[in-house]
């Protein structure tokens, strides 16, 4: 019934003067491929529309059977899922990769201090995504939490279909290995994030 | 510069121990000195020589160019953009307004008077001086963007639809940023443009210098670069899109005197 509810809520809300095809003929006219930016990147995939449409609350069935495709998308590696958190503090730091400025092909970071708070020594951590203080240390880094991390950073949209958060290994963003050194940053005893 | 560069310097050292609340008075600090030894002026200054300076096949300046108030009238005409202007069926800002004055009067070419519509540090473009002098000449005059004809109204209504539109490798739209109260990157506040309360410090004071890189950059720029930053691929100069987001924007920041042109960290 909740459901139900909110679906009607949200289609008499979306009255939007320009669906988002529309939009999207707009950009294709008025946007242009620069370096590695190319136009498909203007081309909306079902989850993308989906977000726009509900302005980011979608139904809540149709969100759990995506958010399962999302899930399917990633490669869970075999084994210890924590890499080094000394590159994953690097990795974290930068914010290179994926503009039409960047180099195609080098190396890109994870953006990830734009958003959270990770390690207690950079005062300087944006707040679009929660605090990461002490992540390990208060859910412990078994293989089910080694899991949820990896996967949460290769794909954040499998847990959270409108997540604001990229899909930093699905884009191609981060590498495997790189997502590891993620997850060590977060999971690692040793790591800053996780030091008293 | 050096001093600027001291400056930030001398906060970096305050700010590590002093927690994030007590940086970001510190910053605010940092922002009114800035604002106090802006060169804004001397962008000001240039952009009314460029302006008066007779250029392009028909060797005439741009003092004859309708901005929307009549042919030549300067004052209060930045805070009315963009607006729909009859001669070219279209809404336009005051970049793109420019440039159709540099087409039509100066009868320049379009791809020679969008060569270098961005600077850098060393070499300011023709639209950013223009549009600093341009925009201090509606200093205190309240903003009020077109928002009657009907393709003002479409405007308004499409650059609302792309403020929200996600797309692109990181799938982002303007409002992953802008789209929720209190957020910050890194120590950077997001103000959330689609509210009024938001848009309007933030659209009184552009275009603007920018400290942090020594540059005056122009509305047109701002719309650019966060796309960069969204990982879209690049938004054309003065297209309709640009101009229908500037649109929303400036129609949603209305009633605010404006200010500008501003300094920005």
């Amino acid at each position: 019934m909740r459901t139900l509810l909110l679906s009607a809520a949200l289609l008499s809300g979306i009255a939007w003067a320009q669906s988002p095809v529309d939009v999207q003929k707009v950009l294709q006219r008025d946007f242009q491929a620069r370096g590695q930016a190319t136009m498909d990147r203007v081309v909306q995939d079902g989850l993308q529309r989906v977000c726009t449409d509900s302005h980011d609350r979608p139904p809540s069935d149709l969100a759990r059977q995506l958010e399962a495709d999302q899930l399917k998308t990633i490669d869970f590696p075999p084994g210890s899922l924590i890499g080094d958190w000394k590159r994953g503090e690097r990795i974290a730091q930068g914010g290179r990769g994926l503009t039409w400025n960047d180099k195609p092909g080098a190396p890109a970071d994870g953006s990830c201090y734009n958003c959270h708070q990770l390690s207690p020594q950079e005062m300087s951590y944006g707040t679009i995504g929660p605090s990461l203080l002490r992540f390990g240390w208060m859910r412990g880094n078994g293989p089910e939490m080694q899991r949820y991390v990896y996967g949460k950073i290769y794909n954040a949209k499998a847990y959270n279909l409108c997540s604001q958060m990229p899909r930093l290994g699905h884009s191609g963003t981060l590498t495997p290995e790189q997502i590891k050194d993620l997850v060590g940053l977060l999971l690692d005893p040793e790591s800053p994030v996780n030091k008293q | 510069m050096t001093r600027f560069s001291a400056t930030i310097l001398v906060l970096g050292l305050t700010a590590i121990p002093a927690g994030a609340q007590d940086t970001k008075k510190e910053i605010q600090k940092y922002q009114q000195m800035i604002a106090e030894g802006s060169p804004v002026e001397l962008f000001e200054l240039e952009g009314e020589t460029l302006w008066k300076k007779p250029q392009g096949p028909n060797n005439v300046s741009l003092e004859k160019c309708d901005l929307g108030q009549g042919p030549g009238v300067l004052k209060g005409a930045y805070a009315r953009l963009p607006r729909y202007f009859k001669d070219a069926d279209r809404v336009m800002d005051l970049e793109t307004r420019l440039l159709h004055c540099m087409t039509t009067l100066q009868g320049r070419s379009r791809d020679e008077a969008t060569k270098r519509v961005f600077g850098n540090e060393n070499q300011p473009s023709e639209m950013e001086y223009l549009s600093a002098y341009i925009a201090s000449q509606s200093r205190g005059v309240r903003l009020a963007a077109g928002n009657s004809h009907p393709k003002e109204k479409e405007a308004y209504e499409l650059g609302k639809a792309l403020f929200f539109y996600r797309a692109g490798a990181w799938d982002m739209s303007c409002a992953s940023c802008h789209g929720e109260d209190n957020k910050r990157i890194r120590m950077q506040d997001l103000p959330v443009l689609y509210k009024p309360q938001a848009a309007r410090p933030i659209m009184a004071t552009w275009p603007a210098y920018r400290v942090s890189n020594s540059q005056f950059k122009t509305m047109q720029w701002r719309l650019n670069d966060c796309y960069r930053q969204m990982r879209f691929p690049e938004p054309k100069f003065a297209s309709e899109a640009t101009n229908a987001l500037n649109t929303f924007l400036t129609v949603t920041a209305a009633g605010e005197p404006y200010r500008g042109p501003g300094t920005k960290r």
